[in-house]
């Protein structure tokens, strides 16, 4: 103990001068003055660059990415506010050896999951063995009854997958969140790294970092292994909610990169159960849709009438088999925050196995000792609507009014069913570069891509969200979070 | 290529033009305003501005009034900087079809005319304007053939322009001609000018301005893009691609409508068309381009589902 105190006591050289390590893991420094040995090509890069060169690199970087419009749009105000996405200089970088339990840990995890939404939907097993309380399912707002006994190519519910880890005090990465419906975000790691090798490119060099580069042909690759049987020159199309969604930089970047057509729900017509999009040379049948738009607004006629972003007659011929969704119609009922709580249970239950990745701990406010606990220390956790994404409509204790937490005390006693709460954690820092010209500190999480067709693929990295406010520990872009480039080293 | 980014791009396109157009004229029937008044001039701009789209409430509105309501009124559909928008907004509808560089110039000059309509005061900030909309179409008429692949959307970005401009010239030149027997030099070198086409004219013709010169020129001359004649050539041109592009359907139809327009200009002879009825002529070249803008837009973009399942 008495060494690593005197460690502490060291203050940091150059441009880490105003670094300071706090309680949480930190993923460049064991201790002050000592960057942990996967990181220090990068530390020592970082104090021979004069501060000037580094507000130079980081201006290039903004220009890069401001011309390339990768913007975000931020609902909640009058029309939506397009927005670029901030970014910081310096990468997040994990050693192999790490990336390799994580990427064992998602594959697990995304196997369990598609086991357990092909048994919700088929023969319910698991809920017969009262591993789970069916109610939880019947009750959850993303669960689809229309889907009992439809039968999806090769099984696969979730064919994307975007896990967001977090790294706990002890240096452990667990899983905060499973996003199984519409991930996206996998735009910003993509050309975060195209903009970071022409700012480093020497230092890539030099760490052996693994690439990224495929993800798209793996996507494509993904998609077609979905392709219904018997038919010779698929035709793969990537569903939009159009031009004012805010991922839409995102789904014309993939359809680009991916060579697919970038369709709308008016571009589609269905006849005889059959899908097709209208070209100037008339109808053309396809074959999967790769759908960025929510199950709710897929079809007007089985799920919301009032949807213009899908296409009339859509399930149908998807339940005849005719065409592909990926991901499939009713995932949501795996991602929802209170069957989190299960997925250890599910993981055992599918594959017999011990959870690689372990959950966060998650009080069910269903429970009724949990919920008079979780209600009467509401300031020590964070509290999350289990339907929600993107960091809307969330208590963070520590941080939040006394207004505030009355009200979320109010929503949890009116539909305990729709919470969950969970202990305050303290995310991992990674140092970036500052408004003030120097290097400081900032809570980030990792969403790595997980794609499932005939097999799994996880490109090694995934995007790395920071909250760039000091001390914040939200990361979600749409909160005033920006995003990081993710080095896997390759050894 | 989907029906709905070639319906876009057509739109984009024929909104500038329809932009680019109402610049032009403004621009040259502003400049002769500018001399004393004669009681034909105040007839022709009343009549140049209905076609432009103030229809018949340009009779209640004193000149300058006009002007604004077709410069930058947003109000107005017909507009100079409604168009803009709107060109602007079929654009960022299928920005991953169009090269980028089309998109930044027209967002740019979206961006400009919109700051400039908003401030819009003093005497010369027109003609200022129309020069910023003259240049900006340069521009944005040069970075579309120089930097969009020539497939199948800039064939729609080509009918586009020149459907419009088939329809705004006939137009434009018939309210000039209505009231040809009080018009003098200076009213055919507006004309001229409308359409950037006063030093062409003087290199087939002398600078001897005969109306009926100028009329053959406008309407017959192969070679000037800013004639009715090119125009529908550039039509037939543009279609004849797409048909060659996409595979074989039932193009008759139209085919037989931009047939029958291109013979009806290729074979004319000036002094037939004025000695008949050259207003009647004018609005049949009219009607015809919109017959050709249904078919095609019943061939590629909103054709019935039953007529795609025929073998």
């Amino acid at each position: 103990m008495a060494t690593s105190t005197s460690l502490t006591e060291q203050t940091n050289p150059g441009v880490f001068g105003g670094y300071q390590l706090g309680e949480a893991y930190d993923e460049m420094f064991r201790a002050n003055g000592r960057p942990r040995p996967h990181y220090r090509a990068l530390y020592s890069r970082l104090l021979s660059l004069p501060r000037e060169e580094l507000r130079r690199h980081k201006q290039e970087a903004d220009l890069s990415f401001f011309n390339q419009g990768i913007t975000f749009t931020v609902y909640g105000r009058e029309e939506g506010t397009e927005r670029i996405f901030p970014h910081d200089l310096l990468p997040r970088i994990i050693p192999n050896s790490e990336w390799e339990r994580v990427e064992r840990g998602l594959t697990q995890r995304i196997t369990a999951l598609n086991a357990f939404l092909k048994d919700i939907y088929h023969e319910r097993k698991i809920l017969k063995d009262g591993c789970i309380p069916g109610e939880i399912i019947y009750t959850c707002k993303h669960f689809r009854r229309q889907m009992r006994g439809v039968k999806v190519p090769r099984d696969v519910y979730v064919s994307v997958c975007g896990t967001d880890l977090i790294r706990l005090p002890d240096g452990s990465f667990v899983v905060l969140e499973d996003n199984l419906r519409v991930p996206s975000g996998v735009s910003y790691m993509l050309t975060s790294r195209k903009v970071m090798k022409q700012i480093f490119p020497l230092m890539f060099r030099k760490c052996g970092v693994r690439p990224i580069e495929h993800y798209s042909q793996a996507l494509l690759s993904t998609l077609r292994s979905l392709a219904p049987e018997g038919r010779s020159n698929t035709t793969i199309v990537l569903l939009t909610p159009g031009v004012y969604n805010s991922a839409y930089f995102e789904h014309a970047y993939l359809a680009r990169q991916m060579g697919i057509e970038l369709v709308e729900g008016r571009d589609l017509v269905v006849h005889e159960d059959m899908v097709y999009m209208r070209t100037t040379s008339g109808l053309q049948r396809v074959d999967v849709i790769y759908r960025r738009v929510d199950d709710d607004f897929l079809d007007p006629l089985a799920f919301r009438p009032d949807s213009s972003l899908g296409a009339a007659g859509l399930f149908s011929a998807y339940r005849a088999g005719n065409v592909v969704l990926a991901n499939a119609m009713g995932t949501g009922v795996a991602d929802d925050k209170a069957i989190y709580a299960y997925v250890p249970k599910i993981i055992k239950y599918y594959l017999d196995q011990e959870p690689i990745l372990n959950n966060v701990e998650t009080l069910l406010m269903t429970d009724e000792s949990a919920r008079q606990h979780v209600c009467q220390n509401l300031q020590r956790y964070v509290v999350k609507a289990v339907g929600e994404s993107g960091g809307y409509g969330m208590l963070i204790g520590p941080h939040s009014t006394a207004a505030l937490r009355e009200e979320f005390r109010a929503r949890i006693e009116r539909e305990p069913r729709n919470y969950i709460a969970q202990p305050t954690l303290n995310l991992s820092t990674a140092p970036c570069f500052v408004d003030n010209g120097r290097i400081e500190p900032r809570h980030v999480d990792l969403r790595p891509y997980v794609l499932f067709g005939e097999k799994v693929t996880i490109v090694p990295g995934g995007l790395t969200r920071v909250a760039l406010q000091k001390g914040s520990l939200v990361v979600n872009s749409s909160q005033g979070g920006g995003s990081k480039d993710t080095w896997v080293l390759q050894s | 290529m989907l029906s709905r980014v070639a319906d876009s791009v057509y739109w984009m396109s024929r909104y500038f033009e329809r932009a680019d157009h109402c610049a032009r004229v403004l621009d040259a029937t502003y400049n002769l305003m500018l001399n004393p008044s004669k009681p034909t001039t105040d007839q022709r701009w009343q009549r140049i501005t209905a076609r432009l789209g103030l229809g018949n409430e340009t009779m209640d509105l004193d000149p300058q009034t006009a002007m604004v309501r077709l410069l930058c009124d947003v109000t107005n559909r017909s507009s100079i900087v409604s168009c803009i928008a709107s060109a602007r907004e079929n654009a960022s509808q299928v920005r991953e079809q169009i090269s980028s560089e089309m998109w930044e110039k027209l967002n740019q000059l979206y961006h400009e005319v919109t700051h400039a309509a908003a401030s819009m005061e003093r005497d010369a900030e027109p003609l200022r304007l129309f020069a910023v909309i003259r240049e900006g179409s340069y521009q944005f008429n040069g970075v579309t053939d120089a930097t969009m692949n020539h497939g199948e959307a800039w064939q729609f970005v080509q009918f586009g322009k020149y459907m419009e401009r088939g329809c705004a010239l006939p137009a434009l030149l018939d309210a000039v001609f209505s009231l040809a027997s009080g018009a003098d030099d200076l009213d055919w070198v507006g004309l001229l000018a409308s359409c950037s086409a006063f030093e062409a004219y003087c290199k087939v013709y002398t600078a001897d301005l005969k109306p009926e010169r100028v009329a053959e020129f406008l309407l017959l001359h192969s070679e000037f893009p800013y004639t009715v004649r090119y125009a529908i050539e550039q039509m037939h041109a543009a279609l004849d691609s797409i048909a060659r592009m996409v595979s074989v359907r039932k193009a008759g139809q139209m085919e037989r409508i931009v047939g029958r327009l291109r013979s009806s200009l290729a074979y004319a002879q000036i002094d037939d068309i004025i000695s008949r009825d050259f207003h009647r002529f004018l609005n049949s070249i009219i009607e015809q381009c919109h017959s050709l803008h249904v078919a095609a837009h019943e061939l590629y973009i909103e054709y019935p589902i039953e007529s795609a399942f025929e073998a």
